[in-house]
């Protein structure tokens, strides 16, 4: 790259010798253009790992508008609905009570008067109401919650298992290593949705089943999207296993495993303290990309009937529930739709700032205009225009 | 290479026999065929308790049942959809080819357009267009598909039927669409400042004088390509295809390639006569368009010099262009007649084809396209993302190794260095991404037929699943298995071919 710069540099003027060792002393100086990773050398000099990682994360865009995004959404579903036994702000907490139906059923948020509208406010119900009065906000929200609490459920199920079989398989190779991918092949067989589908259906009959009692059938249910994102993660996980050992397959040969062996660690050891930090970032990156697909999977699920159901409120059952009536009510399609893709776009981007975050190939591209500012200001100290 | 192919195919035979027995193990404890007489108030209940009991042998523990089961597949024999009686084999023939229709039309044209976008994306890395189309990839790649394809349904099919019936035109957004469209060709042809206005320009009044002229003289109504179109195309078709497989100044490839387009031109009318005095079939047409292919090899070998297979691959691949655009004119010729059948509302929302049209070849393929239509462009707005991302990855990690270096170092043209140095090595890893993604497409067609009521593999998937008939479903779990495991196969074999540091003599 600075190779072709620097050809920008009239050639039928010679540098005297004072010129060249000022336009050499400000090669140096500013870091890029003395040798490939000259630069990158002098950027991260004295940091750490992570400090590196998270230097280059937060100058990521989309990294950050993922967080910001996921971060206001979160913030709204909880703190609007509630947690558990905690009410929100939120006048309608139950989002199946029906109420009277306000303003034909349309939403009634108003937008604030920079976008042209009367000004910002909710109103009574801001997403609208269903057929029945029931509160799309609380519902929508409420799905939300139902959501994001599926997709961190599910990632951590998956890095376990995934990270797990990826590691025993990665470290002993051999009859562990055959036995495992032959399962990891088994479970990669089918499509997702399709495994998916079986185990919501068997989560939904396993009380009836098992012939369990009302209560204990009704404490079952209240908490399904916790079992139900315990079961998908137990086949979200292949993807990960593959790529944690091919890591572990590689690491274990370097000199650092050896020389801990030799001083006397247990296989433990060199898998948790020495191999696992290193493979750190596929697992953060891959964890995070699983959780996106867990999002629209679930929705997917729910909007298919396998899924999460009453009392629990899912997004995909939301849209399933209210596709019929899209041409009198299409809030009831349009809000749900919505959050499921600002959620899953949103922990996209930041998996994609994670990788390039922690991809050492990653640079620094400076833009045309910072690097034509560079060039005139190598020029200009040189004490010639162009 | 027989003994590799052999151990990976009693390999996979071993995990598809472990896949049933699994699945089988699930689906027993999943599945409730009791259920609805659990709570049945009839008087006659024990009774008709026994009376199932007794036809699914659920008496019997699960292993048993999974015994019969097996020994009468691998006999050929699916079993039944005990609640409504049909035979599994039955209903399957139907099932399969809808569902290998939709996947592969899907596939086809998210390969294409993916590969070719992601492609453009990596050759202008870092520009303005580069970062929109990551952006819109990101976009599509967070879609949930059955979202879309609600959306689809209420907006394209309801907008595009209620606009030919009575067509008021959205000028504001055909304007915008121009802009749009003058602003990706800007951005994709690249350049100085210059020649992006006169691209954007020239885009954008192109696109704006198409669509005037669709929208405006009733071509909706009667729409064809014809003879004239044909030839703007074959000619367009010729420069386009010689400029990127031989690169202009090769005058054999160049002559060779208009000299097909001008035969598929003299051919035209007789065609027309052909087409409208015998009855046409699937075979007839794929006879011709071998036919085609083959005289256009002809061409190429006859134009001769050092270099034939150039010029024939130049011909040839024109050949397929043209056979396609008169076939699709045809397809066109029969719409008039169509939408009168179809009650005006030619775009269709439900089922895979209209059921009782009995109009002839041409309205039956146009049919079978209009049913095709909005499916397949779900599926496709989902998986090209994917495909954009994975060739603009690969084609700019070909672009920073070594050889190209070398070969822009020894002075070939652009041309040469991006598509045969490296957009044939950039291409090689998706010899092992496609099989592999065919899998998640038919993941994707359970969502997509269950939504436009196709009856396919996926909807007879989620429907016998949702009746707790376990025949059905396991028929689909094994063909679907089998397919991955092909699949799987296909990209290692692929690969080995393809890359020749892949050794296979394990």
């Amino acid at each position: 790259m600075n190779d072709e710069r620097r050809a920008d540099v009239p050639k039928d003027i010679e540098a005297t010798p004072e010129e060249q060792r000022l336009i050499d002393q400000q090669l140096d100086a500013s870091g890029p253009g003395r040798g490939e990773g000259a630069g990158e050398a002098k950027e991260v000099e004295g940091l750490s790992q992570n400090q590196i990682v998270w230097g280059r994360f937060i100058r990521h865009k989309g990294a950050i508008f993922g967080m910001v995004t996921l971060a206001a959404i979160s913030l709204l579903a909880f703190s609007s609905m509630g947690i558990g036994p905690i009410p929100g702000w939120w006048i309608f907490q139950d989002p199946g009570a029906s109420g009277p139906i306000v303003n034909g059923a349309a939403p009634t948020l108003t937008l604030p008067s920079w976008l042209g509208g009367p000004g910002f406010a909710l109103g009574e119900h801001p997403f609208g109401q269903d057929n029945i009065g029931r509160d799309n906000f609380a519902q929508v929200l409420q799905g939300v919650q139902t959501s994001l609490l599926v997709m961190v459920v599910l990632g951590l199920v998956a890095l376990l298992i995934g990270v797990t079989v990826g590691a025993l398989s990665g470290y002993y190779r051999k009859a562990t290593d055959m036995a495992l991918m032959r399962v990891t092949d088994l479970v990669l067989t089918l499509p997702v949705i399709v495994l998916g589908a079986v185990l919501g259906r068997l989560v939904a009959t396993l009380p009836d089943k098992l012939g369990w009692s009302d209560d204990f059938r009704l404490g079952f249910f209240e908490y399904m999207p916790l079992v139900l994102a315990m079961a998908l993660g137990m086949i979200l996980w292949p993807g990960l296993a593959r790529l944690v050992r091919g890591e572990f397959m590689s690491l274990r040969e370097r000199e650092f495993v050896d020389s801990a062996r030799v001083a006397g660690a247990s296989d433990w050891r060199i898998i948790t303290k020495h191999i696992l930090p290193n493979a750190v970032g596929v697992i953060i990156v891959n964890t995070t990309l699983l959780m996106s697909a867990a999002v629209v999977l679930e929705t997917a699920l729910s909007f298919l009937g396998f899924g999460i159901r009453a009392p629990n409120v899912s997004l995909g059952t939301l849209i399933a529930e209210n596709q019929g009536a899209f041409a009198s009510r299409p809030w009831l399609f349009w809000w749900p739709g919505l959050f499921i893709i600002l959620i899953a776009l949103s922990v996209n981007f930041i998996g994609d700032g994670l990788r390039d975050a922690y991809d050492p190939r990653t640079k620094r591209i400076p833009s045309k205009r910072q690097m034509d500012k560079a060039d005139a200001k190598l020029l200009a100290q040189n004490g010639r225009a162009k | 290479m027989v003994r590799f192919l052999a151990r990976r195919l009693a390999m996979a035979l071993g995990i598809l026999l472990a896949l049933s027995i699994m699945v089988y193990a699930m689906l027993d404890m999943a599945l409730d065929p009791l259920g609805d007489l659990r709570t049945s108030t009839a008087p006659n209940r024990a009774q008709l308790l026994a009376n199932r009991i007794a036809l699914l042998n659920l008496d019997q523990p699960w292993y048993v049942r999974y015994w019969d089961w097996l020994t009468s597949f691998v006999r050929g024999d699916f079993g039944t959809a005990w609640r409504t009686g049909r035979q599994v084999n039955d209903m399957l023939g139907g099932a399969i080819a809808t569902s290998v229709q939709l996947v592969f039309a899907a596939t086809l044209l998210a390969i294409i357009f993916g590969v070719i976008v992601g492609l453009v994306s990596a050759l202008r890395q870092y520009t303005s267009f580069d970062y929109s189309i990551t952006f819109v990839s990101f976009v599509l790649y967070s879609l949930p598909v059955f979202w879309v394809a609600v959306l689809l349904k209420q907006f394209l099919a309801i907008g595009v039927n209620d606009f030919l019936n009575r067509p008021v035109i959205n000028w504001p957004g055909v304007i915008a669409v121009s802009v749009v469209s003058g602003l990706f060709w800007a951005g994709a042809l690249g350049g100085e400042l210059l020649r992006k206005l006169i691209t954007f320009g020239v885009a954008a009044a192109v696109s704006f004088g198409v669509m005037f002229f669709t929208l405006t003289s009733g071509w909706l109504n009667a729409p064809n390509i014809g003879i004239v179109g044909l030839a703007v195309i074959g000619a367009a078709a010729a420069y386009t295809v010689t400029l990127i497989s031989a690169g202009l100044g090769n005058k054999r490839a160049l002559y060779a390639s208009l000299t097909t387009a001008g035969v598929a031109l003299a051919l035209y009318f007789p065609l027309q006569f052909f087409f409208a005095g015998y009855v046409m079939s699937d075979w007839i047409m794929l006879g011709l368009f071998v036919a085609s292919i083959g005289v256009a090899l002809l061409i190429g070998w006859l134009y001769g010099g050092p270099d034939r297979a150039v010029s024939m691959r130049a011909a040839a691949i024109v050949a397929v262009l043209l056979a396609v655009t008169v076939f699709v004119d045809q397809v066109m010729r029969a719409w008039g007649g169509y939408v009168e059948l179809v009650g005006g509302r030619p775009i269709a929302t439900i089922g895979a084809q209209t059921p009782g049209l009995d109009a002839g070849y041409w309205t039956a393929q146009l049919d079978k396209f209009t049913h095709l239509l909005l499916p397949t462009i779900a599926l496709v707005l989902i998986s090209f993302a994917g495909y954009t991302r994975y060739q603009r990855g690969s084609m700019l990690e070909v672009l920073n190794q070594d050889y190209i270096r070398t070969a822009r170092a020894k002075g070939l043209s652009e041309r040469v260095v991006i598509v045969r140095h490296a957009l044939r090595n950039a291409l090689m890893p998706l010899a092992s991404i496609v099989p592999v993604d065919i899998v998640s497409l038919i993941g994707g067609a359970v969502i997509t037929e269950t939504i436009f009521g196709w009856g396919g593999m996926g909807k007879m998937f989620i429907d016998s699943l949702r009746d707790s008939m376990i025949d059905p479903v396991m028929v689909y779990v094994m063909i679907t298995g089998a397919l991955a495991m092909i699949a799987n196969l296909i990209a290692d074999f692929l690969y080995a071919i393809l890359d020749p540091r892949i050794r296979v003599d394990a």
